[in-house]
């Protein structure tokens, strides 16, 4: 944690073999294994939820159907009635990410959404598929996307690339948004960690702000939670209306 | 209250808006223009949340454009110009980007609800 009297607030993401001497000849990860277990609490949570199939449901069901309808209202109110087909990709995002998220909070395990070659890949994935749906329903007009209304043609050449780049900007913004959120948090949970056995170590004047920063990381833990929850809301939010823009066109 | 009367009196003809509007006050219909699409997504957002998602877009815009304008440069061989011709159409983009966040949709609403009937 604190070696020779640094702090190493990054050395948690490094990556390591997982599951010895197989996870090392094919290279994989800790963050790999997570993503498995991510996959496997979302199909975990509801398989099991909704086994009883009860007409009154129990805790586990009753987080399972509040999981399927949050998601599928939102997109059906934000894609509108074309939304439901999207649905099974928005679900599997978000609990993809939230599980991401949150079994990072977990001590000794590795968040994989801290990572931006994870997030950047799940926005490529994300772009490409709304280009994808936009070129299948309108053809050459989806061009048409990049000409704002209403400008007069002599501005078209200056406003078409920034229409573009803005388009474009979507996958750094969505992939670093939510990389640094996780990121920044969990840098700030190693700091302050830090500080604890740091300040702990130092002497005993020193107990008082060790303490402070103890209560300090379990405040953190708790913004944590509320921050692996909303980034992983506002990611699947931002998609739907990204893929609304593909079926409307603006 | 009393505007709300005054809709709900004998000379409205409509008894779909009329009863739009005592479901809206009942809380039985989820009110549209409070979706989170309209208000841009920031309703529960924290100022910190505002204040890092605007860095966020106006950086990233200005990210692509400067990689888009090195790469272009490297391909035909002029250095400067195109790098510095895209560092302000990136901060330009950037900019929309930001106004699309928090810029009204006039436009949006009607055609949310022709989509949705």
């Amino acid at each position: 944690m604190a070696a020779g009297g640094s702090i190493d607030a990054l050395g948690q993401f490094k990556l390591e073999p997982a599951l010895g001497h197989i996870g090392a000849s094919v290279n994989f990860t800790q963050a790999n294994l997570m993503m498995v277990v991510a996959g496997v609490l979302t199909f975990g949570l509801l398989w099991l939820g909704m086994r009883p199939r009860a007409m009154v449901p129990g805790r586990l069901q009753s987080a399972a159907e509040m999981a399927y309808e949050t998601i599928y209202g939102m997109c059906t109110e934000m894609i509108g009635p074309e939304g439901r087909q999207f649905f099974p990709f928005v679900f599997t995002l978000f609990f993809f990410i939230l599980f991401g998220n949150l079994l990072g909070v977990f001590p000794l395990f590795f968040t994989f959404t801290s990572h931006i070659a994870v997030t950047l890949a799940l926005t490529a994935f994300v772009v490409g598929l709304v280009t994808v749906v936009a070129i299948r329903i309108h053809g050459w007009h989806f061009l048409s996307y990049f000409v704002p209304e209403g400008v007069p043609a002599l501005l078209l050449p200056l406003l078409v690339p920034i229409e573009i780049l803005s388009y474009v900007s979507r996958l750094i913004s969505l992939s670093v948004r939510l990389f640094a959120n996780m990121m920044a948090g969990h840098v700030m949970l190693e700091v302050f960690g830090a500080f604890v056995v740091m300040l702990g170590g130092a002497g005993i004047i020193f107990l008082l702000p060790a303490a402070f920063s103890l209560a300090v990381n379990v405040a953190l833990i708790g913004f944590e939670l509320l921050v692996a929850t909303l980034q992983a809301y506002v990611f699947a939010v931002l998609t739907c209306i990204y893929l609304h823009d593909a079926v409307h066109l603006h | 209250m009393s505007e709300e009367s005054g809709e709900d009196g004998p000379s409205s003809p409509s008894f779909e808006e009329r009863l739009k509007a005592a479901r809206g006050r009942q809380g039985l219909d989820a009110p549209p223009p409070l979706s989170a699409r309209d208000t841009g997504d920031m309703g529960g957002m924290s100022p910190w949340g505002i204040g890092l998602r605007v860095g966020v877009e106006l950086v990233s815009a200005l990210v692509v454009a400067v990689a888009i304008g090195y790469g272009l440069d490297r391909l035909f061989g002029t250095k400067p110009i195109l790098i510095a011709v895209f560092v302000l159409l990136g901060g330009a983009a950037g900019v929309l980007n930001v106004w699309r966040l928090f810029a009204p949709r006039p436009t949006r609403g009607p055609k949310v609800q022709d989509g949705g009937r």
